[in-house]
């Protein structure tokens, strides 16, 4: 839910919308309803008032003419005048004349039960002032033309009365019903516009959100698909708007990417399409030479020595010459990206046993001993490019062997469970301070000063860096000067894998761990 | 009588190359700069093997290569200047048994195209290999397979690989295994030669190659002989 909220404009805009026009709303028909509410009853008011002075004038006049003597009399000319004045059948009000002093002596025009003049209305009339005010009526009271109304307006004033008998005073009592009707209907009518209004706001905010947030999300969905490659992916451009704006200045940027990207992949084409081209009219002649090299070598004995010993050289350097070209074409290929991983089970335990085995010879020539106590007699199955891994075990054995000095070099393999570590330790001259970063670059030499022997292309670590990284994998170095240098590959024993930790320490025990 | 080799390579230098080197090691050897010109003159040579440069003019050699094992099951060795797999899978794909990659050693050359040549004495008669009701019958001497009425024609690397897997019928060969005995790598080479010839060999003598009961995988390990 909260996540909706967070990630949905158009519902936070409707929402807020929906909020405050509510707020709006309600306080315009708050006012709207008071005012309506008002004015009706003050028509009611003037008018009720205008039939009440006629009334009073009526009673009044009934009053001061008399010649009643007596209480008989009196009490006659009262209901006389109650009579005259009522509103029962056609005014809609209900009359009542009460003595002041006697509470028992009342008149009442209509009705079978009458509402209760209020205290304070009836100490007001009786201080001579006529006055007026709205009465809540019983549900016992029924007043003429109303249906169980609560409201009325109660008007009094006072009635002067001849000689011999008490001050009287006369009330007029108003329904509301008709006004409170009006009033209600007012306000439910304000409510049901209200409402309306709210929702109808809401809706076009939301309408209107949309409009704007269409054309963004539509952006954020082209984005993500030209993120993900798909670099043909356009925004539709419609009208001349700022969303329009947007739309083009943001083809525009695809265009624009989508040629340098295409630019990037011609270079990368005609990189590697030369790569190809110069892999085969190099090795043609190449092969052509190797053979014919070969072909004297095989006849030196029948040559004078300085034409044998030619023949010899020949020979040697054709074979740095093909393993230089073989590692300067795939270290292109990883520059060109055009390195793929094939990836089999294999077992390299016995992959690393044979890599030992073919370094066995230079080890024997150096008189280093390849020690592989620490590979696994069992196989150790792995999901990797098995030309690539034994390439890059290959290259770890005879750069040991090159700079271990003719001292032991100690092979170890452990697989875990999901990665697999081989670790390549001699005992030679080490590394500075430094050269750690450096053993990985391309024609680096530990030691300018110290002759060549085997003749290495000086690509080959930066090559194993290479493939091992092609494999989600690590490759990394330590060394120390005078105690050796240690290279520990860790690849995931699955295809698309990755190594999160090393199963095996790469500098001695002894050493600190440089992981 | 020398064994003949028919040499499809466009380079002229590397043709005379292979040529000199060829006949020293003992073959007799023919040349065709062109891949559109191979076809017909293998008729006319009759070579018993065909050494060929996969990038040719004319017809490239992975087309050479099918037009040839179309009408021929004579040995193939291709000779290729990519190491890049996609074109050496190509190849192993239209049929040839073997490949080189340039530039290699003379002997490394020799060494390939006499295994391919090579013929076994026939130590037995016949073996035979598969399902008991169903076997794939091999009559080693007269080399000549069968599986119930049809005669199967086999390349003689496919029938030296079946040949190899059925006198051992209860071993599993790892495809090292089987490159060393069928191809005669003494060292570690590519094991794709071996799927890819396993796949072919398979089309020919299983009757459902999704469901083989002649040549089974041992997942992990490598094949051996039907049914597991």
């Amino acid at each position: 839910m909260r996540r909706v909220w967070r990630r949905n404009i158009t519902i936070r805009v409707v929402a807020a919308t929906l909020l405050l026009s509510a707020v709006v709303v309600t306080a315009l028909g708050l006012l709207l309803s008071h005012q309506v509410a008002r004015g009706v009853l003050d028509d009611k008011r003037r008018a009720a008032l205008g039939e009440f002075t006629a009334g009073v004038t009526i009673a009044q006049g009934q009053l001061s003419q008399s010649d009643a003597v007596d209480q008989a009399q009196v009490t006659a000319l009262l209901a006389h005048i109650v009579q005259q004045v009522s509103g029962c059948q056609n005014g809609g009000y209900q009359v009542q004349l009460l003595a002041t002093t006697n509470a028992t002596d009342a008149f009442y025009d209509c009705g079978s039960s009458q509402a209760a003049i209020p205290h304070a209305l009836r100490a007001t009339v009786r201080s001579q002032v006529e006055a007026s005010t709205y009465v809540h009526l019983g549900s016992a009271v029924q007043l003429p033309g109303t249906s169980g109304s609560p409201l009325a307006l109660a008007v009094g004033a006072p009635l002067t009365a001849p000689a011999g008998s008490g001050p009287y005073e006369l009330y007029f009592l108003f329904p509301l019903n008709t006004e409170q009707q009006t009033v209600a209907l007012v306000n439910r009518t304000l409510l049901l516009a209200g409402l309306v209004l709210v929702l109808l706001l809401g809706g076009i905010a939301a309408l209107v959100t949309r409009q704007v947030v269409t054309p963004v999300r539509m952006a954020a969905r082209v984005a993500s698909r030209l993120a993900a490659g798909r670099l043909e992916e356009r925004m539709a451009v419609e009208g001349e708007d700022d969303l329009a704006r947007l739309a083009a200045s943001f083809n525009d940027m695809a265009h624009n990417l989508q040629r340098q990207i295409g630019q990037l992949e011609e270079l990368s084409r005609v990189q590697r399409r030369f790569t190809a081209d110069v892999s085969h009219e190099l090795r043609t002649p190449l092969t052509t030479v190797r053979m014919a090299a070969d072909v004297l070598h095989e006849a030196r004995t029948t040559f004078p020595p300085e034409v044998a010993r030619s023949a010899e050289l020949l020979t040697a350097e054709l074979d740095r010459f093909e393993s230089l070209l073989g590692d300067l074409l795939e270290i292109s290929r990883y520059d060109a990206r055009a390195a793929a991983l094939e990836p089999t089970r294999v077992d390299v335990a016995a992959l690393v046993r044979a890599e030992v085995a073919a370094v066995e010879p230079l080890a024997a020539e150096r008189g280093s001993h390849l020690d592989v106590d620490g590979v696994p007699t069992t196989p150790v199955y792995v999901e990797v490019d098995a030309r690539r891994v034994a390439r890059i075990v290959r290259n770890l054995l005879s750069n040991a062997v090159e700079h271990g000095e003719g001292r032991p070099v100690e092979v170890a393999l452990v697989g875990a469970a999901a990665v697999v570590g081989l670790r390549v330790r001699d005992h030679g001259i080490g590394l500075r301070p430094g050269e750690i970063g450096l053993v990985f670059g391309r024609f680096w030499r530990g030691d300018p000063s110290r002759a060549r022997r085997t003749g290495g292309s000086g690509l080959g670590l930066a090559i194993a860096l290479e493939d091992a990284r092609l494999h989600g994998g690590w490759l990394q170095a330590w060394g120390e000067p005078g105690r050796g240098a240690t290279f520990r590959l860790v690849l995931p024993r699955t295809a698309g894998g990755v190594v999160v930790a090393a199963p095996l320490p790469l500098a001695p025990d002894d050493a600190p761990v440089d992981a | 009588m020398p064994a003949r080799v028919l040499v499809v390579d466009d380079d002229p230098a590397l043709a005379e190359m292979l040529g000199i080197v060829l006949r020293g090691s003992g073959f007799e050897a023919s040349f065709v700069p062109d891949g559109r010109r191979a076809l017909a003159a293998f008729r006319a040579t009759k070579a018993d093997l065909v050494l060929l440069d996969l990038m040719l003019p004319g017809m490239d050699g992975v087309e050479v290569c099918r037009a040839l094992r179309a009408e021929s099951t004579v040995p193939i060795v291709m000779l290729t200047a990519k190491s890049d797999t996609g074109d050496i899978v190509a190849g192993l794909e239209a049929g040839a048994d073997d490949y080189v990659v340039k530039p290699f050693k003379p002997a490394e050359l020799v060494a390939r195209i006499r295994a391919r040549l090579r013929q076994e004495p026939a130590a037995e008669e016949s073996v035979s290999i598969g399902p008991a009701d169903d076997p794939v019958e091999i009559d080693v001497a007269g080399h000549v397979v069968r599986r119930g009425q049809d005669v199967l024609t086999l390349t003689p690397l496919e029938f030296d690989l079946l040949v190899a897997l059925a006198r051992k019928p209860r071993q599993v060969f790892t495809r090292e295994v089987l490159l060393e005995q069928v191809w005669g790598y003494r060292h570690q080479a590519d094991t794709r030669l071996v799927n890819v010839h396993v796949q072919r060999l398979r089309s020919k003598v299983e009757r459902d190659v999704e469901h083989p009961d002649v040549v089974v995988t041992v997942r992990g390990v490598g094949y051996k002989a039907g049914p597991a």
